[in-house]
């Protein structure tokens, strides 16, 4: 219904030889949108790292992994992000300013913190060395770890452009969601040979990827005809399709793998031309690949999801009808409430 | 501080010749802008940019033609100021903004924070050039060169308050001549922005001139994007405890 409203005044607006009125985001494919995926997937790693310390009998492989997930996702992350600089040799000018009003300089802070508590975290973790530190950087990286999933939508958010000013609320929900999905996917492919660690890699993922479904849904539902950009995006469009079904799939590869007949039964089965009553060498195998194909969608997905978002806030700045539209929607709203209060 | 300096533009007495497009590029030695032909106009600038910081509009109604120098609008609650990292973009003594080439290293957030779509990257030189409303002019007690070569003043350059007033001085005249379709933009500090430090007169609707209707600074949202941001962390902060086998 929204969609049909907003339709309409798109034809009868006028703008200055149809050249857009902001300016586009300059940041570079692939630097910009993989920084969001690694910075993501780096945060959500470091929530698994934190909660496997909290655990009664913490695995040791699950934690060693998850704190190289978190280090290395930001490592690169914090490369590609030096690289999208015009001045990259100036990069350290980031820390002459703690500056609340600024997304930017927030996420440089952030981004230090959580750094700096993932290498700890990881280098005791592979060296053995001050078993301590290593422990509390895990567990203080769980509380770095959500922000720095997070904290990049609201520096996409906190701009002019359309597409994403609006969509404030969701974007968090679908960044943070598009992080646990492909945290969970490199979980699962870092535990294809050991199913029985597995479980919470895989909840993880397909928790992520429902999230950034739904809020990918609501966002583009409450957006009205500024969720035009995301649903012309194809890559937007493949993101959706690649988190729902790696989500599902992931979902469907606990079935081959699990040790009685109990979840033999029911649709998951009826999908599946896989042995899922029994735990025999092919219901290992079948789980393997079904996990695979699944940490491969996710993985696309969220790569597909961060370089949809950037491509769609772009063609929304581009287009001078879905910044003057919106604002002569709003001014003709404040006078009739002027007129009628 | 000094009084809060200003440009007011009427566009009603602009004649397009561009002085002020020539006069910037001169005094602040902005390097070419590209020598593109747009065949639209008589305007081959196009817009603001790095390399451009002032432009002259051109557009061909009807019955007139409408003319207007457009810059920098120098905001009271400026996005590109809030969003800046580096500390680079700061308000000077005049209540201008003004971006430090030196310390500036180039991050972008300031080109799609603006409503306006102002401030741009120059990408052979990495950093975010725009308009200084001629800082170092002013600090030698000069007036910026745009204004200083306006021939009709079309270009005022002044305390704000002063400017204001003028301004709503030549409105009311054009209004009793019977130009109803003249308005003022950008002068009112309730407006989104808190009003332009660089306003204008216009003749048409502003986004004939290219110029957004309603302009909001970003981050008078930002307090609301940080609270839905928190619950998003809680909520993945709560899926991942979710997912974690407590028990085996």
């Amino acid at each position: 219904m929204a969609r049909e409203r907003a339709m309409v005044p798109k034809a009868e607006f006028s703008s200055y030889y149809g050249r857009p009125v902001i300016k586009a985001p300059i940041w570079h494919e692939p630097n910009m949108p993989l920084y969001l995926y690694l910075g993501g997937v780096s945060g959500a790693c470091a929530v698994s790292a934190a909660l496997e310390e909290l655990r009664a009998e913490p695995s040791r492989r699950l934690g060693t992994l998850a704190r190289l997930g978190s280090a290395l996702g930001c490592a690169t992350g914090a490369i590609f992000l030096v690289t999208e600089l015009g001045r990259p040799e100036r990069f350290l000018n980031m820390m002459r300013v703690f500056k609340p009003t600024s997304p930017m300089s927030m996420g440089s802070w952030i981004l230090a913190a959580h750094g700096g508590l993932s290498a700890v975290a990881a280098g005791s973790a592979v060296t053995g060395v001050l078993p301590w530190a290593g422990r509390s950087a895990a567990l203080a990286s769980g509380v770095t770890g959500p922000l720095m999933s997070t904290y990049t939508a609201v520096l996409v958010a906190d701009t002019a452009v359309p597409a994403w000013h609006e969509a404030r609320r969701e974007l968090p929900f679908l960044f943070a969601g598009s992080a646990m999905a492909g945290a969970g996917a490199l979980g699962m492919l870092a535990t294809l040979a050991m199913p029985e660690e597995a479980a919470p890699v895989r909840r993880m993922a397909v928790l992520g990827a429902a999230l950034e479904t739904v809020a990918g849904a609501v966002m583009e539902r409450r957006l009205g005809a500024l969720a035009e950009p995301y649903r012309r995006e194809p890559l937007m469009r493949a993101a959706r399709l690649l988190t729902a079904g790696g989500g599902a799939l992931a979902a469907l590869s606990a079935v081959p793998a699990r040790r009685t007949g109990r979840t033999g039964r029911g649709a998951l089965a009826a999908l599946s031309t896989l042995p899922s009553r029994r735990t025999g060498r092919g219901g290992r195998v079948a789980g393997m690949v079904l996990a695979a194909a699944a940490a491969a969608a996710l993985t696309a997905g969220a790569v597909c999801t961060r370089f949809g978002v950037l491509r769609a806030g772009r063609a929304s700045a581009e287009d001078p009808a879905y910044t003057i539209v919106p604002q002569r929607e709003r001014l003709a709203a404040a006078e009739r409430d002027q007129v009628s209060g | 501080m000094s009084e809060r300096m200003g440009f007011f533009t009427d566009t009603s007495v602009c004649i397009g010749c561009k002085a002020c497009e020539v006069a910037c590029k001169e005094w602040n030695d902005v390097p070419d802008d590209g020598f593109v032909f747009r065949a639209t106009s008589y305007d081959n600038t196009g817009a603001l940019g790095a390399s451009t910081w002032r432009h002259v509009a051109f557009v061909e109604t009807a019955d007139n033609w409408l003319m207007a120098s457009d810059v920098c609008k120098h905001c009271t609650h400026a996005a590109c100021l809030d969003v800046c990292p580096t500390g680079a973009l700061f308000r000077t003594e005049f209540d201008t903004v003004v971006v430090q080439a030196d310390v500036c290293n180039g991050c972008g957030y300031c080109v799609p924070a603006c409503p306006y779509g102002v401030i741009d990257r120059r990408e052979d030189d990495g950093r975010a050039w725009k308009c200084t409303m001629c800082y170092d002019r002013q600090r030698g007690g000069l007036e910026p060169a745009c204004s200083k070569a306006c021939p009709t003043d079309s270009i005022q350059f002044g305390p704000l308050d002063e400017l204001r007033e003028r301004a709503d001085e030549r409105l009311a005249a054009l209004h009793a001549q019977g130009r109803s379709e003249a308005r003022l933009y950008g002068e009112s500090p309730g407006d989104g922005v808190g009003g332009d430090g660089a306003f204008f007169l216009l003749m048409a609707e502003p986004e004939v001139y290219g110029l957004p209707p309603d302009p909001v600074v970003t981050t008078r949202d930002l307090p609301s994007m940080w609270r839905w941001a928190a619950a998003a962390a809680l909520t993945m902060a709560a899926a991942a405890a979710a997912s974690t086998t407590w028990r085996r």
